[in-house]
């Protein structure tokens, strides 16, 4: 932590910033400023906005409403590279390196240095080296960005937006996949470009570790501001109770049912990783759900939380183990097979996963119960029209019928149909990956009330989630999640703050 | 509410307004087709008969019933580049099997029913789209390389069995009892050629196929969003596979229409006319990205760019304008492609 405890001038301010997509409000009306020379992080969930905000301080995506003021100026960033012009750069959550080139093009994207014959490798050669020096990495520039770790392609971000000498520098998660030295250096980093006047907004969810190294706290919420402070006046547990809030009721465990015999048994399961590192993202992992149990997996990114649940459902291929539905063995099994005999998932993104963009409400929400609508050869528009219409009642999907177009649904009753669509094949385990992820919290307690209810009349259902306000609601089991094991389970009564210690979160590394 | 009807979602917006922009683009290639209509009627006394109808509708069938397939494949969000070849291919095949199959082993030359120089012929295509399909389905080679190498190949072989020549006068001998191959080409049935109404019975039948059965549904869906497709229980490498064995068998019967027509068989038959047929679906309002698109839209499509190419003939226009015409054609429709579903994804972003 830095000693300058003054508050340094407000380089640039966000004001009223409101952003919406379609019927979704991913922000509404923040105000943060950024001080000179100083770090502010943002704290907040998945879903409170951080991520869009960032977005459009660097320019990346433009503002429903509300303005940005750089140096007491209003200014409207009409693309990325305007912003950089101006002096903010950004280093994205998600990587956005091209994986086909050298790490030297990749700093140089957009602004290779040119002669009067061309790009001047030599000269981006040599303030590459300089960089990577300066990170304490030994990455050659002519190495293929593809053929790096994850890590080092975190590096190679990082040194970009270094590159540009820019005058504020937003960090979405840069930390994410460092390993620890690699984050010393970076908060090392950090310090250097403090003292030379640079300032930093910072995001992530190492929250401790966030706290080492950063000036102010915004803590976001639901796309509002929830709360300010200078570090010197916060600690962990205040970040944690306004990130989460404190009337944040997403119903108790279902009670006054039997829990019945166990529906879903995973035993020693492995999923190797995707892309071929060596490792397992799912590490001979166990557990088991009796009928009528809510489960919570939760972890943080990178867990291995989707990786189970995928390979649970057949969409990935494990490497060892198996998976038994009602005692009987299914590893071997298609998705369409597991389906039939009642194993099913929610994905986590709904749009790329979980819903076809061209088709009607009625035809998502039947997609996967076409089964039990087919008559002979042809499909019955009746029992068709009955399974939809039961769907949108029991799910409880706001929509002008079932031949609506899905995109002119909320977020959170797009998420419906995709758990409506599951429903309505009548499964008896049902697995959500984060199934509240980017809907608001009247849809997300909505949810969590419907899958209590289907709980209760035997359905075994488990959700992943990476919100621990989220363990603590209807599920009677909290797992933990953490490199691919289970690091710890709880009961419905533990506090949150054993549950983010036990996934690494609040742990500094 | 219509839920199962492909066709009905497509025609009936999400706005419920009247004005005449929106009417327009939804049916363009409806008036597009009108208009030519009107217009060669107005240049040529020839048009606008009912014998140019029918002969135009002939020409149209071969080009239609690759669009049938090439509509499926495209639905599927792939594109198969291999129908033209396919059709010369097949067509040869045909060909050959009605000139006699000579056995050397046993001596004999053998003259195949014209029921199973059909059925031969469609297996033929069936294998060809099978090969695609697996390829790419499995294989996992993008559907453009994978069919431009069938492309390639099957034309190759339809050189190879020739020697590059043409196989004539097919209509058969009665005394071998083969004879009745040219009937699917000349005959006509109430006055209409046979070639058509094969077109027709195709069209309903896969008319209904995707707005009635399961597998239409989840054409629509794996085309629309794959992944979903997949997490909600749809077999879509089964149907990737089907989409090319039935565009296969689609151009086969093209191609025994084709040959029929000419009572001749030659290997470079069908030449280019994968691209007339992608031409034919996209002008017909079809999305190359999958999950959208009609067959009403197709078979319009398909009778656009022959009505058009007929006309242009029959006033006189130089071949080489024709070709400039269907090229604007194309352009101006994938165009209103664009706006009409880049309109719809503004509206309900």
């Amino acid at each position: 932590m830095s000693a300058t405890d003054q508050i340094g001038e407000v380089v640039l301010a966000a004001r009223n910033i409101a952003k919406s997509y379609g019927n979704v409000h991913a922000l509404k009306g923040v105000n943060f400023e950024v001080h000179r020379g100083q770090v502010t992080t943002l704290f907040g969930e998945n879903g409170a906005g951080k991520s869009t905000l960032m977005k459009i301080l660097s320019g990346v995506v433009q503002p429903t409403s509300g303005e940005i003021i750089l140096d007491g100026k209003p200014v409207v960033f009409s693309s990325s590279s305007h912003a950089r012009d101006s002096g903010i750069s950004i280093i994205h959550q998600e990587l956005s390196l091209a994986p086909n080139m050298n790490v030297r093009d990749n700093i140089f994207m957009g602004r290779e240095i040119m002669t009067s014959t061309g790009v001047d490798f030599a000269e981006e050669e040599r303030q590459t080296r300089a960089l990577m020096a300066e990170l304490e990495e030994d990455i050659d520039p002519l190495t293929l960005v593809e053929d790096l770790r994850l890590g080092q392609q975190q590096i190679v971000e990082i040194a970009r937006a270094l590159s540009v000498n820019s005058r504020i520098l937003i960090m979405d998660e840069p930390t994410s996949a460092l390993s620890a030295t690699e984050v010393e250096v970076l908060f090392k980093v950090i310090r250097d470009l403090k003292s030379k006047g640079v300032s930093i907004v910072y995001i992530s969810h190492h929250l401790e570790e966030a706290l080492q190294i950063t000036n102010h706290a915004v803590v976001l919420r639901d796309g509002n501001m929830t709360a300010y402070a200078e570090r010197k006046d916060i600690d962990l547990e205040w970040i944690v109770r306004n990130m989460v809030g404190e009337n944040f009721d997403l119903g108790t465990p279902p009670t006054g049912h039997a829990i019945g015999d166990v529906a879903l048994s995973v035993e020693n399961l492995c999923v190797p990783d995707a892309a071929g590192a060596g490792y397992n993202v799912v590490d001979n992992m166990s557990l088991s759900v009796r009928a009528g149990e809510v489960v919570c997996i939760y972890g943080l990114m990178g867990a291995g939380r989707t990786e189970l649940l995928e390979c649970v459902a057949g969409r990935l291929p494990a490497s060892s183990g198996r998976v038994r539905l009602k005692g009987q063995e299914v590893s071997g099994l298609s998705i369409a097979e597991r389906i039939d005999r009642g194993l099913v998932l929610v994905p986590e993104d709904r749009q790329r996963d979980g819903l076809v963009q061209t088709m009607s409400v009625g035809q998502n929400l039947s997609l996967a119960s076409i089964g039990n609508f087919v008559r002979g050869l042809f499909t019955s528009r009746s029992a068709e029209q009955a399974i939809v219409d039961e769907a949108i009642r029991k799910v409880h999907i706001k929509t002008d019928g079932g031949a609506a177009a899905i995109g002119s649904l909320s977020g959170g009753n797009q998420q419906k149909v995709v758990i409506g669509k599951m429903l309505a094949t009548n499964p008896e385990v049902i697995l959500l990956d984060e199934p509240s992820r980017g809907i608001d919290i009247g849809a997300k307690s909505e949810v969590f009330k419907l899958l209590a209810e289907r709980a209760r009349s035997g359905l075994a259902v488990i959700y992943s989630t990476s919100e621990v306000g989220e363990c603590l609601s209807i599920a009677h089991r909290i797992i933990v999640m953490r490199r691919g094991r289970i690091s710890a389970e709880f009961t419905s009564d533990v506090t949150k703050e054993k549950i983010m210690a036990a996934s690494g979160e609040s742990v500094a590394h | 509410m219509s839920v199962t009807n492909a066709k009905t979602s497509q025609a009936a917006p999400a706005k419920r307004s009247f004005d005449l922009g929106h009417l327009l683009l939804e049916g363009r290639a409806f008036f597009a087709l009108i208009v030519i209509i009107a217009v060669f009627s107005f240049l040529s006394p020839y048009y606008f008969t009912l014998n140019n109808f029918l002969i135009m509708a002939s020409h149209v069938a071969i080009f239609g019933l690759l669009a049938i397939g090439m509509l499926l494949v495209i639905l599927n969000g792939g594109i198969d580049l291999s129908v033209g070849s396919t059709l010369g291919l097949c067509g040869v095949v045909a060909g050959y099997l009605m000139k006699g199959v000579t056995l050397n082993y046993f001596g004999v030359i053998l003259y195949p029913p014209v029921w199973a120089v059909v059925v031969l012929t469609c297996a033929l295509g069936a294998l060809i789209g099978a090969v695609n399909g697996v390829l790419i389905a499995y294989l996992r080679v993008p559907a453009f390389v994978a069919t431009l190498g069938v492309l390639y190949c099957a034309r190759g072989f339809a050189l190879l069995m020739t020697n590059g020549l043409t196989f004539n006068n097919l209509s058969g001998r009665p005394e071998l009892g083969n004879t009745g191959f040219d009937w699917l080409g000349f005959n006509r049935l109430f006055g209409v050629p046979i070639g058509v109404l094969v077109l027709a019975t195709l069209a309903i039948l896969c008319g209904i196929m995707l707005s009635k059965s399961a597998f239409g549904r989840w054409l629509y869906a794996s085309g629309g969003n794959e992944r979903a497709a997949d997490l909600s229980g749809v077999p879509v490498k089964r149907v990737k596979i089907t989409v090319y064995v039935l565009s296969g068998i689609c151009a086969a019967i093209a191609g025994l229409v084709l040959s029929s027509q000419l009572t001749s068989a030659g290997p470079t038959a069908g030449t280019t006319y994968e691209l007339t047929a992608i031409a034919a679906v996209v002008i017909g309002g079809a999305a190359l990205t999958g999950g959208r698109g009609t067959i009403r839209g197709t078979m319009l499509g398909a009778f656009v760019i022959g009505f058009l190419s007929d006309g242009l003939v029959i006033i006189g226009v130089s071949s080489y304008w024709q070709t400039v015409f269907t090229g604007a054609v194309i352009v101006l429709a994938v165009l209103l492609n664009s706006i009409q579903y880049g309109g719809r994804r503004a509206k309900s972003a």
